[in-house]
């Protein structure tokens, strides 16, 4: 209802003015290309060296009474830690560097764009960003064979939700952040969501306590919805997973403007 | 409608827990104006100037800008301001060029018009020549001068400078001084804070001296130097040098309208200069220097905000 509300208010020339920032950025030199293009390899690294050496080892694998390769159960949670890496890199790092230490925001309140809008336009740019990983990482799993085509093509708004949530999730967080202190904080959380969300072994194989915990955390569910898609058996529980990543990107976003307000109109 | 104020406050207080920078103020900004806030650090200065410039909303009291309600119709009113913070903002992301172009976005231009606009303020404050570098190898002046020239993208109606000139050099305050003049001229209102009286003489038609929160002293440099001060002060050093103030003090009362005994020097504020060192002489008293100058805006600043330390 709130959302609503707001959503409704919002000026979309205004939204794209902020986004348009980020595409200037690009535009005045090499520097955030670099960044943007380091971002891509992480995951797929991964992939390669645990996914597929790993794997070779393992062989196959057998999850809810299918059997799969190894690689292809790792591939689609590595497609998600994309979408995820993407978006909080975009919304922890730069919004936080943006917000705290350049003062763009503060200068961008000055002008008739409102906090909200400020949100809104930096979650759409690391949504851009993230799904500029996803939709490459896509195209590789097709061409290893990892997953078919047509469920890539399913897949990928999944991973543009993953995104939004992980983007919203991101932004609230770094309007609590002190300084650079607590960016070792998120990244320890960063990379055990990243170990024990269902990407390199079956939550299912964890005693429950440490499952319920899991299925808590927001990674989980982005891995079981990809994973789903990807591997071609959609099902209502898919739902259920895409409905927590919807409500994380509302309420992240709308907990975001809300301290973007507090501190930069005080 | 031309003659409507600009800005009309009306007992406006802005606190930030238990303490209250802006104390209940009262003031009205004229069309084609330019206006000063004086005053020493945490008089409430900025603060004020956040809450006109739509980005701090007032605890209390009334505020309209461009006859709209500063609370209400924020969006509306920033449309129509150039804001220049007191700390550069600028983006060190975007190149001096993109600065501009992005900027002018935010209020809703055509990115062909934004670069249009951009063109034309970087040769207005002589910057084209760095158009396509980036913003951190600028020097402070050239800095400012880009953050006047985004100020300036959405051509305002209202040009708000929060101490536009602090930490410049002589030569790259003159050459801003001018700019804001030729930007006056061409019919915008200026509003500036600034604690350099050369600044506010130069640039304000009038000012308000603001102290603890409230404005204590309002009017045009001139009129508030003949309120607050005499016409000419006569500055006298003594041989004894620091002990005996005190005492030439007491020697020279009546000399003059008022005597400010510092304490390597003693100020006597009077109408005529020359007739008050005739009768230093009449009195026996033998400074070791004196000068006679004409009243400035710094006396009047001093005389009302005092000459203690504020932080």
């Amino acid at each position: 209802m709130v959302t609503t509300l707001v959503v409704s208010r919002l000026s979309p020339g205004r939204v794209g003015a902020v986004i348009n920032r980020n595409v200037g950025a690009l535009r005045s030199g090499p520097s955030y290309w670099v960044v943007l293009l380091s971002g891509f390899f992480e995951p797929l690294l991964y992939l390669l060296s645990i996914g597929v050496g790993v794997g070779a080892l393992i062989g196959e694998l057998t999850v809810d009474g299918r059997t799969m390769s190894y690689a292809s159960f790792v591939a689609p949670a590595m497609l998600a830690v994309s979408a995820m890496s993407g978006a909080l890199a975009e919304t922890t790092f730069n919004f936080f560097f943006k917000l705290k230490y350049m003062k763009t925001f503060e200068a961008v309140l000055a002008t008739p764009v409102r906090p909200v809008e400020v949100a809104v336009g930096e979650l759409v740019w690391a949504i851009v960003r993230g799904s500029l990983y996803t939709a490459i990482f896509l195209v590789v799993m097709v061409a290893m064979g990892l997953t078919e085509a047509g469920w890539a093509v399913a897949a990928f708004p999944a991973t543009v939700l993953v995104g939004l949530a992980f983007g919203g999730l991101g932004m609230a967080v770094s309007t609590l952040m002190r300084g650079w202190q607590d960016f070792d904080l998120l990244s320890t959380g960063q990379f055990a969501l990243f170990l024990f969300s269902g990407t390199f072994s079956p939550v299912r194989d964890y005693p429950v306590g440490v499952e319920v915990l899991i299925q808590v955390t927001p990674l989980y569910h982005a891995v079981e919805l990809v994973r789903g898609l990807c591997m071609g058996v959609p099902g209502w529980g898919l739902l259920g997973h895409a409905l927590y990543l919807a409500v994380l990107a509302a309420v992240g976003v709308w907990f975001a403007s809300r301290r973007l307000e507090r501190t930069l109109c005080a | 409608m031309a003659d409507q104020p600009l800005i009309v406050a009306r007992g406006l207080v802005k606190r930030f827990g238990d303490f209250t920078a802006v104390d209940g103020i009262d003031l009205e900004v004229a069309p084609g104006e330019a206006f000063g806030f004086l005053g020493p650090n945490g008089a409430g200065k900025s603060s004020t100037m956040r809450m006109i410039g739509c980005v701090s909303v007032p605890t209390a009291g009334e505020l309209r800008i461009l006859g709209m309600d500063a609370v209400r119709d924020g969006p509306r009113i920033r449309a129509r301001l150039g804001v220049c913070p007191q700390l550069d903002n600028l983006d060190p992301d975007l190149t001096v060029r993109e600065n501009l172009v992005t900027y002018a976005r935010y209020f809703g231009l055509s990115r062909a018009e934004s670069r249009r606009r951009a063109d034309e303020l970087l040769e207005f404050v002589q910057l084209s020549d760095r158009a396509n570098g980036k913003v951190e190898p600028l020097s402070g002046g050239m800095k400012r001068r880009l953050t006047i020239a985004r100020a300036m993208v959405n051509e305002p109606d209202l040009v708000l400078l929060d101490e536009p000139t602090t930490g410049l050099d002589p030569q790259a305050r003159h050459l801003l001084w001018e700019r804001l003049f030729r930007l006056k001229q061409r019919g915008a209102t200026l509003v500036l804070t600034t604690h350099y009286m050369d600044e506010a003489e130069q640039l304000c038609d009038r000012l308000v001296v603001m102290d603890g929160g409230r404005i204590v002293a309002e009017g045009s440099p001139r009129s508030l130097i003949e309120t607050y001060s005499t016409a000419e002060v006569v500055e006298l050093r003594f041989p004894d040098g620091l002990e005996g103030v005190a005492g030439h003090a007491a020697a020279l009362a009546g000399v003059g309208k008022r005597v400010d005994p510092l304490p390597d020097r003693v100020l006597v504020y009077v109408d005529d200069g020359d007739a008050a060192l005739a009768e230093v002489q009449r009195r026996g008293l033998e400074p070791s220097s004196v000068l006679v100058r004409r009243s400035t805006l710094e006396d009047v600043f001093l005389h009302l905000t005092g000459r203690t330390l504020v932080d």
